[in-house]
């Protein structure tokens, strides 16, 4: 069984000379680099707040604090891994305020022992997308990472969804890789398991499982089950 | 190995980042584990489906809007910070 691919980074050589003309004061240097990460910026904001105008807010957010601070970026690591650190920031500064009876951050406990094993193990369609139209896999991929804990989430999107690596997840996580490694296994392991109910072989004439028994999926998690 | 040591190298499987050895021990592990080689075929399915799904795609007239007030702003910064100096 082959590994996965992961998405080819887009050439960032000339990055830190648009770094360092935005620094000198060029805004239009900095609006190249909004047009850069603008879409990344707003689907990581979206995965973490699930509301799009929170979402908009973190872009905003996230670009005026990365504009202000461009002196503290030192160039140790790529400017988007830190661009992105600032804007899971902001997108859990956005879930505090809106969420202040729970506690949110990404270094909490989560207890997932028991729902790392897989109970679902039916092989699946060979192109199980293709079972449903465009609407209806939105639908379901949304509902279903959208159940997800947060902190699985946000290790998931940024690992698998936009092509960070393990340790720059890490760096723009605050977290150690062994904890990126472990929440990413669980995350990986939980939307396969809440897949599965859609996606697996079925018999000639069997009913499609109707979308909204996503929500049925318990998430085993306490405390964190942000759905 | 059993299937749960196979599930706790998973990811590092997936990601291809594990020693010549322990790959020959999942593989071997695959070829006569049918669950785990389900688990294996189907995450690896749901990470490509996720990657491939473009969902939270920012439209075009949003994309412009935000950018348009991003460097508004970042304008106006500059103009405070250049007074003060």
């Amino acid at each position: 069984m082959s590994t996965i691919q992961p998405k080819v980074d887009e050439p960032v050589s000339d990055e830190l000379t648009l770094v360092q003309a935005a620094k000198n004061g060029d805004v239009g240097s900095f609006e190249e680099l909004v047009r850069r990460y603008d879409r990344n910026v707003f689907r990581i904001a979206q995965h973490i707040t699930q509301n799009r105008e929170d979402a908009e807010d973190v872009v905003q957010d996230a670009f005026l604090k990365a504009y202000s601070n461009l002196k503290q970026f030192q160039g140790q690591s790529k400017f988007y891994t830190w661009l992105v650190r600032i804007a899971v920031n902001e997108a859990l500064m956005k879930l505090r305020r809106r969420r202040p009876e729970r506690t949110v951050s990404l270094d909490e406990e989560v207890k997932t022992e028991e729902d790392s094993v897989p109970r679902e193990v039916a092989d699946w369609s060979p192109n199980p997308e293709q079972q449903y139209n465009q609407a209806e896999l939105r639908e379901i991929l949304t509902k279903t990472i959208q159940g997800l804990p947060q902190t699985f989430r946000t290790v998931f999107v940024l690992r698998d969804v936009e092509g960070l690596s393990t340790e720059e997840t890490a760096e723009a996580l605050d977290l150690s890789i062994p904890a990126v490694k472990s929440r990413l296994l669980r995350a990986r392991l939980q939307l396969r398991e809440r897949l599965s109910r859609f996606f697996q072989r079925r018999e000639p004439g069997a009913e499609k499982l109707e979308i909204e028994n996503a929500d049925d999926v318990p998430t085993n998690e306490s405390g964190d089950g942000d759905q | 190995m059993k299937c749960a040591e196979f599930l706790q190298e998973l990811t590092n499987y997936l990601d291809g980042v594990i020693d010549d050895r322990t790959k020959s021990e999942l593989e071997d592990h695959l070829s006569w584990c049918h669950n785990c080689y389900v688990v294996c075929d189907t995450t690896k399915k749901t990470i490509e489906i996720y990657r491939d799904s473009q969902l939270y795609e920012l439209p075009d007239d949003l994309r412009d809007r935000l950018r348009s007030a991003i460097v508004t702003k970042c304008q106006a910064r500059k103009k405070a910070d250049s007074g003060n100096a």
